[in-house]
């Protein structure tokens, strides 16, 4: 059975589905779509049970011709690294759909297409491993996204939209020249077309070109995680966002950014991305740093969870550069994390947002009387994004400080602050807003959250939970995967040392002969 | 004495039942009333589709006709194959367009189809008077067709401009073929590229001189920067269906003879005119697409997006070789169908004194309309270049071809450019789905040409971008037939 193009292709069918029902019909349309983004999530869960956890390489590829003229093909397979990923984007869809609910009341039909049409681009984008495939893929979660924003967003929606889709555009059509550049590249010298991963792995271009390439890459990736100083679509593009559309681009669209790094950008081009590390890792703490800090003076709710994301994926990027077992293991648990924490955290503002159309952390205060139930949901999830030990978010900066201390020591030292000034701005909203005399009357009769809206919360604090105190059979999953990926990176990069060692003695007699001809 | 060639009928047998059909809907015209004029675009979707089929009864062969001014290979016959389905599409989305606008003259369809002959003269010329008179028996129609809009001041305006701006083109191609044959002595391709390999010191300023004014030519032709100013008004004027055609089907009858000549028969000489083609496609794409973000017409947005798309499949040119010559045959086909498809949009969205051309008129136009802002949405993304759509395979194509050959500064170029054509288009989406608005328009399914052209040209932009193999096999196949 291709369960994989199954799990890819599954919402697709549920969009033609929708496309088929009258649109008034918003009962249906809901139900419908809910239906729909289950039905991957319970094939994931199959893919997971029949998952092979010793296996290192990649598992349930599924292969096909596709335009073989220039050797591309669709290609999917998943591995310890993106298992985990497909599992978050599939876990979030169906409760994104069940939080629209509430506040989606104007073109739902429209609303619940777009976000079935960007679960599949998200999941064909974790599961491809073929580099135009991936593109292609890469390209079709845009437009739904875009789309989210600028239909259903707030007032500055259309700009927001826009910015959004400029920022990606750049850098990923400048990476499918640096794919074409690749791909080209390796044909010259082998004589074989292929856009295929594992064969491209295989394949080292020289440093100078490396550069070039890496480069291409990293700006397509760093401007979707964001890392600063590319970071500025993102607090416009989430504060004008729906809740579902935040939730889906906090929680899945930047971990695209990050896993682009691990998965393409870092292991195609291991000699450049071993002198941009150093270079990625100070970006990375800066990040988190400048990230924390300010997120501390944001008046708006929406605006402080989305700059905490720029710190949050700063950790991310950090553990990645570390390039040791913790620190990569690290980095992908946190990805999984940040999808859940700060998924739950902009659904805990979008219940407010919902109740009382405004985000400013001042209209607030002292709603723990009025909604404790929400109170302590809010509180268990705004704990998790601060790490609290027996929390998730704990094990995975854990492991990334552990991880970057033994390769960047101050990059890690520095960014042990960031995981303090996170608690500081974190507690000091929650305490802004839950806490104190109910001083604004608009909040007096604030509804708790509702049956349905505990059902959109319950799985995700399960999550938090069970990944906080029992990580093992995540982390073991992930393993053999990381040290096969990291073996192969340490032994390209040793084996450009010795070659440039070597092509800096051999050379000589070379000259020599140049001059004697002279 | 002069004894007559040797016409080998076969050969020009689907120019022969294109121009038969043509002279048909002419007479028959003369019969014709009212809304029966419909039956015309009938009678010439039927000549089409028999030149079509002739045209794909000849694909195995390679023949010429009138002492090799006409070859039918397959790079003819892939053109004759395009302009059959790019004539017919307009005629089709003419149809209807016509009763709406009250252009009631039957002519209308008999130029499309003259039109149309005269491009397929131009594809299968492998002589420089035939490719002149080609050009000629298509411009000339054109001219006609884009000034048939009588009671309107821009359609006279859009004629006029057109014919003297074409009639200075003309003359430069005029000038280029005379200098080469004063430096080869022939006007026959094949003799011509035989001779330009050995000229050198005079004559070869002289077939450069040639080459320079035939580039002038051709460019004004596909509407390439600094070539292309009468673009925009000549467009915008024109009656929407004829626009559509001249931006599909003359520009592409262009690129035909352009490429033939200059990646075929002038490919010695490539390193004179490769980097002069180069700053010509860099300018192009460049001037298009910044200049297209100032509109506020949808027609003369169109018109820009169609420099610099012309801007693009100069780079294929510039790429050269089999590569890039077979991507600017897939390109022009991509560019078809979804160009096509936007003017079809275009003219859904117009009707009886009220074109509705301002792009603030699509206000809300995606929900209130939902098939024809599907359908935009679908044209706009792939022109865009947006995966798996057709126009981001022909990007695709053109620039790996382009980064194969090693420009790869052209190709970055041509990306940069892609992301600032993304905001344009994408402001279409913006104005049809995130702004508030009313837009009256007779139902469309009282329109049913117009809905069998968008079901065709959506099909086509959907299906050819997720797989594209086919018909890239069939754009080299024919793209080599050249050599």
């Amino acid at each position: 059975m291709p369960l994989l193009s199954l799990i890819v292709f599954t919402p697709l069918a549920g969009v033609l589905m929708l496309a088929l029902m009258p649109k008034e019909q918003h009962r249906s349309l809901r139900r419908g779509a809910f239906v729909f983004s289950l039905l991957p999530f319970a094939l994931s869960l199959c893919l997971l049970a029949r998952f092979n956890p010793a296996e290192a390489g990649f598992q349930f590829t599924e292969e096909a011709a596709w335009i073989p003229q220039f050797g591309i093909s669709y290609k999917v397979a998943v591995d310890g690294i993106s298992l985990f990923l497909l599992l978050l984007t599939t876990f979030l869809t169906p409760l994104v759909i069940l939080a629209g609910w509430g506040d989606i009341h104007k073109r739902v039909k429209e609303y619940m297409v777009f976000l079935l049409l960007m679960e599949t681009g998200m999941v064909g984008a974790f599961v491809a491993v073929d580099l135009f495939l991936f593109y292609v893929f890469w390209e079709v979660m845009l437009i739904p996204m875009y789309f989210l924003i600028g239909v259903w967003g707030g007032e500055r929606r259309i700009y927001a939209a826009l910015k959004l889709i400029l920022y990606t555009m750049t850098g990923s059509l400048l990476m499918l020249v640096a794919i074409l550049y690749l791909v080209i590249l390796h044909n010259q010298q082998t004589g074989q077309f292929t856009f295929d991963l594992m064969r491209l792995y295989d394949f080292s271009a020289p440093l100078a070109t490396q550069r070039w390439l890496f480069a291409a890459f990293a700006l397509a990736f760093a401007i979707k995680v964001p890392m600063f100083p590319l970071h500025t679509w993102l607090p416009d593009a989430h504060t004008e966002a729906p809740t579902g559309g935040s939730v889906i681009l906090a929680g899945v669209l930047l971990k695209m950014g990050t896993y682009g790094f691990l998965r393409f950008a870092i292991p195609l081009f291991p000699l450049a991305a071993r002198e941009a590390l150093p270079i990625i890792a100070v970006l990375a703490v800066i990040g988190i740093v400048y990230g924390a800090l300010v997120s501390m003076v944001q008046p708006d709710l929406k605006r402080l969870v989305a700059y905490s994301s720029v710190s949050h994926l700063g950790f991310v990027m950090l553990g990645m550069t570390a390039l040791n077992t913790q620190g990569v293991e690290g980095s992908i648990y946190q990805m999984l994390n940040h999808g859940l924490s700060t998924g739950a955290l902009f659904l805990a503002v979008g219940v407010l947002y919902e109740r009382r159309h405004t985000r400013l952390i001042r209209e607030f205060g002292g709603l723990w009387q009025q909604m404790p139930l929400y109170g302590a949901v809010f509180m268990i999830v705004m704990l998790s994004s601060v790490g609290l030990p027996g929390l998730n978010g704990f094990v995975g900066e854990l492991l990334i400080l552990l991880g970057a201390f033994q390769t960047h020591r101050v990059a890690a030292i520095v960014a042990t602050s960031g995981v303090l000034l996170g608690a500081v701005y974190m507690l000091w909203m929650y305490q802004r807003v839950m806490f104190g005399p109910l001083t604004n009357p608009a909040n007096s009769n604030l509804r708790d959250l509702s049956k349905r809206e505990v059902l959109v919360f319950l799985p995700i604090l399960v999550m938090l939970f069970v990944m906080g105190v029992y990580p093992n059979p995540f982390l073991s999953r992930m393993e053999p995967s990381v040290q096969a990926y990291l073996s192969r990176m340490h032994q390209k990069m040793a084996a450009a040392e010795t070659s440039v060692q070597l092509s800096a003695v051999s050379p000589q007699p070379a000259k020599g002969e140049l001059k004697a001809d002279r | 004495m002069i004894t007559p060639p040797d016409i080998s009928w076969i050969a020009i047998l689907p120019l022969l039942i294109l121009t038969g059909t043509a002279l048909v809907t002419l007479f028959a015209d003369l019969w014709m009333e009212g809304p029966d004029r419909e039956a015309l675009g009938w009678i010439g979707l039927v000549g089409l589709l028999a030149t079509a089929v002739a045209a794909m009864a000849l694909w195995n062969t390679k023949l010429s006709a009138f002492s090799n001014g006409i070859a039918v290979d397959r790079y003819g016959l892939f053109f004759t194959l395009l302009f059959c389905v790019a004539s017919g599409l307009t005629l089709l989305m003419s149809m209807g367009y016509l009763e709406f606008t009250d252009i009631r003259t039957g002519d209308y369809y008999s130029l499309i189809l003259f039109s149309t002959v005269g491009m397929v003269l131009m594809a299968t010329a492998t002589d420089l008077i035939i490719i002149f008179l080609g050009l000629e028996v298509m411009s000339l129609a054109v001219y006609v067709l884009s000034g048939i809009w009588r009671e309107q001041q821009r359609s006279n305006e859009a004629a006029l401009k057109y014919f003297l701006l074409g009639a200075f083109a003309t003359g430069f191609l005029l000038f280029g073929i005379a200098l080469l044959y004063g430096a080869t002595g022939s006007t026959t391709l094949g003799p011509i590229a035989a001779q330009v390999a050995k000229v050198g010191g005079q004559e070869k300023t002289l077939v450069l001189a040639g080459m320079a004014l035939l580039l002038v030519g051709f460019g004004f032709k596909v509407a390439a920067a600094p070539f292309h100013v009468w673009t925009p008004d000549v467009y915008e004027g024109a009656p929407t269906s004829v626009t559509a055609f001249m931006a599909v089907a003359v520009k592409a009858a262009a690129f035909a003879a352009f490429a033939r000549v200059f990646m075929h028969t002038l490919t010695v000489l490539s390193a004179d005119w490769s980097s002069v083609l180069w700053i010509l496609a860099a300018l192009t794409m460049t001037v298009g697409n910044v200049t297209a973000i100032l509109q506020r017409n949808i027609k003369r947005m169109l018109a820009y997006s169609s420099i610099a798309h012309a801007g693009y499949l100069l780079v294929g040119m510039v790429a050269g070789g089999e590569f890039g010559g077979s991507a600017v045959l897939f390109y022009l086909i991509a560019y078809m169908l979804m160009t096509l498809g936007a003017f079809a949009v275009v003219i859904a969205l117009g009707w009886r004194g009220a074109p509705n051309e301002n792009l603030d008129d699509y206000a809300g136009v995606g929900f209130s309309h939902p098939f024809l802002g599907v359908a935009m949405t679908i044209f706009m993304l792939s022109l865009a270049g947006i995966p798996p759509l057709v126009g981001f395979i022909g990007k695709f194509y053109i620039f790996s071809a382009a980064i194969r050959s090693g420009y790869v500064g052209l190709t970055v170029i041509g990306v940069l450019n892609s992301v600032i054509s993304v905001y344009y288009y994408v402001g279409v989406l913006v104005r049809m789905y995130m702004t508030e608005g009313v837009l009256e328009i007779p139902v469309l399914s009282s329109r049913p040409y117009l809905v069998a052209t968008l079901l065709l040209t959506i099909t086509g932009t959907i299906l050819l971008g997720l797989f594209p193999s086919p018909l890239f096999e069939l754009a080299r196949q024919s793209f080599l037939a050249l050599g």
